[in-house]
């Protein structure tokens, strides 16, 4: 059977907003508000979203970059919000990240061997020289050669440094690993190429991925389930195929079929979604998305629907299935 | 390990022979194109191997007082000519370039090091420790510095060493100031962020890569304030509130040299163009600096 590894519960991050003379907290950005869920072992789980519907908060709440304004993220067992700071400093070993931008998330004044070393030194992993060896392995296992750790992260291209970022993230042999958008900053070509080496380093070292994009076509490819964010908000939540023949929530119904198909002789019905994304600061009251939805009901204005499990494994928050 | 991801993929190839470059070595790279930058370096090269190497440059003491040769004109005896007490203006001026860059260096190496300890910590704990040390940084700065350097020597008594001390303080806001905002900018780096995700302390994240991604504004910052503070020295020489009598600090020399200064201008001219040249040899090499490790900063 199937092991959680991680669960989320009533996550929450409100920014505070403060304004006046005495810096008086005059509002708050509910950037994650009130989400679950889980991931099983060797899984990955996708969540997609729109820009700021709070994906990569959410990423960075997991691995308490950014502190939870309330909720509890259970990483085998342990409550990772109660730790302490140096408790939660060592945890990081087990789980580790990915960045979007493979031109920022590299310190640009160390050598690769020094950034993939970094890691082991912090937690104490093996002697100098085996600390070497590793470097080099890990190098080879992302597609690179051990005579590239002289050099300087300015010297690679994106694909190349992302490959790098990846290698950083594994080094010491973790069992999460949250990818926050990983692809989306390089060229779709490249894209392709670090997808499969994701793939293939998750079987080769049992990894669990939390993958977050605002990519489809990506998320279907890499993920096992695949969540769905609209405005702090997990809307819908289940098996990738599932999500993509039979989606339930309207948003994710308009988030598929702005997919585009590349073949012009598809015709297919567009749900395009009209108006703007509320602002997170004061956000709808009810249904986040009732002001953009076409189905929505008058009580979609008044409650907030609560995500439930509508069909076995496949979770949405929404009205019409009430 | 199994390499199995190897095959399937084609590794980008990068040609082995390709020269490693470290940001440092490229910012010497441009450095070497500057025209003026490379004549200020010579310049400061220059006043540094006449410090080191004074004793063998200069033909006599800084203190052979010779009576029979008061205020000479500059000859082939004395290049830079004599002054009130018959003593060797050129021996002077080159005893002097010990004094003004040993102030002006370790003034300026205090003001970094006290500066960038409160700037980092200013800039990455934020909050009220960034409110109550930024606070104190404006307060120094509301006095004219030069003001608040006679006060602190004042204070402590005239010498060299207080100079020294009050010019390292004065200092100090400055790149304080300098190395905060860079922190500011600095610690909203993905890298930053990707540090915190690895497992790092703060102090290693501080020292290892805030800090050093924070340093080409301060060493370009550095050279400019060595010879603002050798200007600052030679004032509080000039005043009285610096070397003792016999030392040939150039400030001082200016100083003794104003009463007589219309029957024998050599006697100031000299000191005065070694301040002017050393200034501006350092200023040629701070700007050279700022161009290649900050571009951005020009303007």
């Amino acid at each position: 059977m199937t092991e959680v590894l991680l669960k989320v519960d009533g996550l929450k991050k409100h920014f505070p907003i403060t304004g006046g003379v005495l810096g008086k907290q005059t509002g708050s950005v509910k950037a994650v508000d009130d989400i679950s869920f889980w991931v099983n072992k060797g899984e990955t789980l996708g969540l997609v979203g729109e820009s700021g519907c709070g994906k990569s908060t959410t990423g960075r709440m997991l691995m308490r970059l950014i502190d939870p304004t309330e909720g509890q993220v259970v990483f085998e067992g342990k409550n990772l919000v109660t730790l302490s700071d140096n408790e939660m400093r060592k945890t990081r070993k087990d789980m580790q990240m990915v960045f979007q931008d493979p031109f920022a998330s590299l310190n640009p004044r160390h050598t690769v061997e020094k950034i993939l070393e970094e890691p082991l030194i912090v937690h104490g992993i093996g002697t100098k020289k085996e600390r070497k060896q590793m470097v080099n392995e890990m190098l080879e296992v992302v597609g690179l050669s051990s005579y590239h750790a002289k050099r300087y992260p300015h010297q690679f291209s994106g694909g190349q440094r992302q490959r790098i970022g990846i290698a950083r993230a594994l080094m010491t042999r973790p069992k999460l690993i949250i990818a926050d958008e990983p692809v989306s900053a390089l060229d779709v070509s490249i894209q392709s190429q670090v997808l499969n080496l994701l793939e293939d380093l998750q079987k080769e070292f049992q990894l669990t991925y939390i993958f977050i994009a605002h990519d489809l076509g990506v998320v279907k490819h890499i993920s096992d389930r695949v969540g769905v964010m609209y405005l702090g908000r997990l809307v819908e939540i289940t098996d990738a195929d599932r999500l993509y023949e039979k989606p339930l929530h309207p948003y994710t119904r308009a988030l598929l079929s702005a997919v585009p198909i590349p073949d012009p002789a598809v015709k297919r019905e567009m749900e395009l979604l009209t108006g703007d994304i509320p602002s997170p600061a004061n956000p709808p009251k009810g249904c986040a998305f009732h002001t953009r939805c076409k189905e929505c009901m008058e009580i979609c204005k008044t409650d907030r629907p609560e995500l439930r499990e509508i069909e076995p494994g496949h979770f949405a928050a929404c009205h019409l299935y009430s | 390990m199994e390499i199995s991801t190897q095959k399937q993929m084609q590794p980008p190839v990068i040609k082995a022979e390709e020269k490693v470059t470290s940001p440092w070595a490229e910012a010497w790279y441009s450095f070497k194109k500057n025209k003026l930058a490379l004549v200020g370096t010579g310049i400061v090269i220059f006043f540094i191997l006449l410090a080191i190497f004074a004793p063998l440059i200069a033909p006599e003491g800084i203190n052979d007082q010779k009576m029979s040769v008061r205020l000479q004109a500059p000859s082939a005896d004395h290049w830079f000519g004599t002054d009130d007490f018959g003593r060797d203006i050129f021996s002077r001026v080159v005893y002097g370039a010990r004094i003004s860059l040993w102030v002006g260096t370790f003034a300026v190496m205090g003001s970094i090091i006290v500066g960038c300890l409160l700037g980092i910590l200013a800039g990455y704990y934020g909050k009220w420790v960034d409110s109550l040390i930024s606070r104190i940084f404006d307060i120094m700065l509301a006095f004219p510095s030069i003001l608040l350097a006679i006060a602190i020597v004042a204070v402590l008594g005239p010498s060299l060493r207080n100079a020294l001390i009050a010019i390292a303080i004065i200092n100090i806001p400055n790149f304080g100031r300098l190395i905060r905002s860079r922190v500011l900018s600095v610690k909203e780096e993905e890298y930053i962020m990707a540090a915190k995700a690895v497992g790092m302390k703060d102090s290693r994240i501080l020292f290892q890569h805030i800090l050093p991604n924070s340093m080409a504004p301060i060493i370009v910052q550095g050279t400019l304030a060595i010879a603002t503070a050798i200007i600052e020295a030679a004032a509080l020489g000039f005043l009285g509130l610096g070397a003792d009598a016999p030392n040939p600090e150039w400030g001082k020399m200016l100083a003794d040299a104003k009463q007589f200064m219309i029957q024998a201008p050599w006697t100031m001219i000299f000191p005065g163009l070694a301040i002017m040249l050393t200034v501006l040899g350092f200023n040629l090499m701070g700007d050279g600096l700022r161009d290649a490790l900050d571009p951005r900063m020009k303007n």
